[in-house]
């Protein structure tokens, strides 16, 4: 007999959520007139969060709704379900507490499919794909130090141009200098990769003025990288790993004043960025004192396949490698991830082999996905775990 | 001796002196400001154009340049003193988990009451050699170097005493305590301020006390377990000050304000907010602070011999 997977199913209408005592409930059990959805509307944040249960609403024209959001687990489109005799559609998902998720709707007309941003939620997450809807679950709240701060003195970005043998072309670096910067201090040196997207998408520039401002880290030297082709330079690329050791960090401390010690270095990244840290931490082991890896694309293949494509066969050789033979490349190690993301599998099984070869490592799971708020939100922690401040020396 | 809260919000240092020494001569203290020492115009705004800074912390770091023998001991005092910083945490960790585990137990008080507080003289004692330590790292240091009578020092030290015998007052602000507390002692700057109206803000305040209580209940990441910092210039004693407490401290939660309060007492943890002023003239004087009650309250505080 063979066996068939769920996946592989029949597919059966699925039944409409339970609304059981929550606020849409009247709507679905009754026959609302339009002006009844408009009052409801204009009551409620969409989508409505009770709790742990999440009810998503879309109001149109359409043939099918689906809820696409990138909770990895779940189904990844959901379909919503019309309110006969209105426009007005709804599914209920259930969300953990201080869960963030971002998604679209897809609607359906015809042979007409759109993937769109909720238009009853004008609370949006951009990445460089475009933007994304948001969804708070309950408890989950921005962190203020995320948000401007006039309190807080502004560092400055300055964009430079290196030139690099081993990448074989120039490269732009934004140097950020935190605010009162002194040329008689030495600092900590942070190097950023994809250093574009998490100005744009994670706030960075923000995220340091304030945690820099409350003395949650020292000040510090940041280089945020543009590379041209990530897809190529952060697959635990030979010729990366050698452009920053060999080359920019040198020529960033002979110019900058920077610690100039492995303590005081610190490679970060997220997804292809936090390989190209680890790889990179690898190829010249205590040369980097901190790394901060976030939702790792740590894909590896000594058990079965990674599933990700060809495109991942070089991650992997690296990863297989460093999981047979893990060696202590740096003092201390913050990981994070999202339990909403594939990735927590890989990230998961990469901590312990960290941890065994002595390296101080913080792993931190969040519940939320693979995508640049995640990562924002972990960079306080992260960042004043590698790097704590003078917060308990200073009485200002 | 005045101590006074912080003072960048509300500043209130300015009338404190010219009621205490109307416009005679002001010396500041700005080295816990470090590499930010000179940017003290808001400060001499408040006191008095007039007002003479100390330059500590330039001068230390002109010490530094002279005498690289002195600076490499230093140094290794620092590195030490950190180590050393990071054992007595590795072992306060369970040892306040343990206090704060058995607080919370609901036992037979016979049994469960002298385990508590058995495990509060640990953390306790635990502070009191941390203390010790300290102490007896520097003194090995300045026994080996004696550091004020070394020229690059004893040169510093004389200009300092005459410049100090000019002023009438000494105002000494807050900052980075240890940079602070190192710069005070590197010149034995707690000698020189016999005599003096000595107002000391926030941070100041506590460099100047017998106990340095360093703390925070919300810090980015850990428990935020209040330390046993240093000992300070011992000018003062009687009151342990906790400045900005109302913003650093979580006031709302009664159990850590019962264990500052147990672990520091039996000397009255004051909150050091802005507007706060003790006064110090053989017995303390407050308008009205807050003190930190061992039954995890604020009560008022008003003074004590």
């Amino acid at each position: 007999m063979k066996w068939v997977p769920d996946a592989e199913a029949p597919d059966a209408p699925p039944a409409p959520p339970d609304v059981t005592g929550l606020a849409v409930e009247g709507l679905v059990r009754g026959q609302p007139a339009t002006e009844d959805i408009d009052a409801f509307l204009a009551s409620h944040d969409v989508p409505v969060v009770e709790g742990a249960r999440v009810t998503f609403l879309f109001r149109g024209r359409a043939d099918q709704v689906h809820l696409r959001h990138w909770v990895y687990g779940l189904p990844s489109a959901s379909p919503l379900h019309r309110i006969q005799g209105t426009d007005l559609w709804y599914d209920v998902l259930e969300l953990p507490e201080g869960s963030r998720v971002e998604y679209k709707l897809e609607v359906i007309n015809g042979r007409d499919v759109q993937w769109i941003q909720d238009p009853l939620n004008q609370r949006t997450a951009h990445d460089p794909f475009g933007a994304n809807s948001v969804c708070h679950g309950a408890g989950y709240e921005v962190p203020e130090w995320t948000q401007p701060d006039p309190a807080a003195r502004e560092g400055t970005l300055e964009d430079r141009v290196f030139h690099s043998s081993a990448l074989g072309g120039s490269r732009r670096v934004t140097i950020y200098r935190p605010a009162r910067f002194r040329e008689t201090r030495r600092y900590p040196l942070l190097l950023v990769h994809d250093g574009g997207d998490y100005l744009r998408f994670s706030g960075l520039k923000t995220v340091l003025d304030n945690l820099i401002h409350r003395l949650e880290v020292p000040g510090l030297i940041a280089a945020l990288m543009h590379p041209p082709d990530r897809m190529e330079q952060y697959r635990a690329s030979e010729a990366h790993g050698h452009y920053l050791t060999e080359e920019l960090v040198p020529q960033l401390e002979s110019e900058l004043p920077l610690i100039g010690r492995p303590e005081g270095r610190c490679l970060m990244g997220a997804s292809l960025g936090a390989v190209a840290s680890l790889a990179t931490a690898v190829k010249t082991p205590g040369f980097y004192g901190r790394l901060l890896l976030q939702s790792g694309s740590f894909a590896f293949s000594d058990i079965g396949s990674h599933r990700r494509g060809p495109v991942f066969d070089p991650i992997a050789d690296f990863v297989n490698r460093y999981r047979r033979q893990p060696t202590r490349v740096a003092e201390k190690v913050f990981v994070s991830c999202g339990i909403y993301e594939s990735l927590i599998y890989e990230n998961r099984s990469l901590v312990p082999l960290l941890q065994q070869t002595g390296m101080e490592v913080r792993f931190v799971e969040a519940r939320d996905g693979h995508n640049w708020e995640n990562w924002r939100d972990r960079l306080r922690e992260g960042l004043s775990w590698l790097f704590p401040g003078p917060l308990w020396l200073v009485y200002e | 001796m005045v101590l006074l809260g912080p003072q960048r919000a509300a500043p209130d240092v300015g009338r404190v002196v010219r009621e205490l020494v109307g416009d005679a001569p002001v010396a500041l203290v700005t080295a816990g400001w470090q590499e930010w020492e000179e940017d003290d115009a808001w400060l001499k705004g408040e006191v008095g154009s007039g007002a003479f800074n100390l330059g500590l912390y330039a001068r230390a770091q002109r010490v530094a340049e002279v005498d690289r023998e002195l600076t490499a001991a230093h140094r290794e005092l620092q590195s030490r003193i950190r180590e050393l910083r990071r054992t007595y945490n590795l072992r306060l960790a369970p040892a306040m988990k343990a206090w704060i585990d058995l607080s919370a137990l609901a036992g037979t008080p016979e049994v469960v009451g002298p385990e508590l507080a058995d495990a509060l003289a640990v953390v306790r004692s635990l502070d009191r050699h941390h203390a010790g330590r300290l102490q007896e790292l520097r003194s090995a240091y300045y026994q080996r170097f004696d550091p004020h009578n070394r020229p690059s020092i004893a040169q510093q030290r004389d200009e300092l005493r005459r410049a100090l015998e000019a002023v009438a007052a000494v105002v000494v602000e807050g900052g980075h305590v240890p940079a602070l507390v190192n710069r005070l002692r590197m010149f034995g700057v707690g000698e020189l301020l016999a005599g003096k109206v000595v107002v000391a803000c926030s941070g100041g305040a506590m460099a100047l006390s017998p106990r340095i209580v360093l703390f925070h209940d919300s810090p980015p990441w850990g428990p935020g377990h209040a330390e046993m910092g240093d000992v300070g210039l011992c000018l003062y004693s009687g009151v342990l000050v906790f400045p900005d407490g109302s913003r650093r401290l979580r006031l709302e939660d009664p159990g850590r304000v019962a264990r500052l309060a147990l672990r520091f007492g039996p000397e009255p943890c004051v909150v050091l907010d802005p507007g706060t002023r003790l006064d110090f003239d053989g017995a303390w004087r407050s308008p009205g602070s807050v003190r930190l009650t061992e039954a995890g309250t604020m009560a008022q505080w008003r003074g004590a011999a």
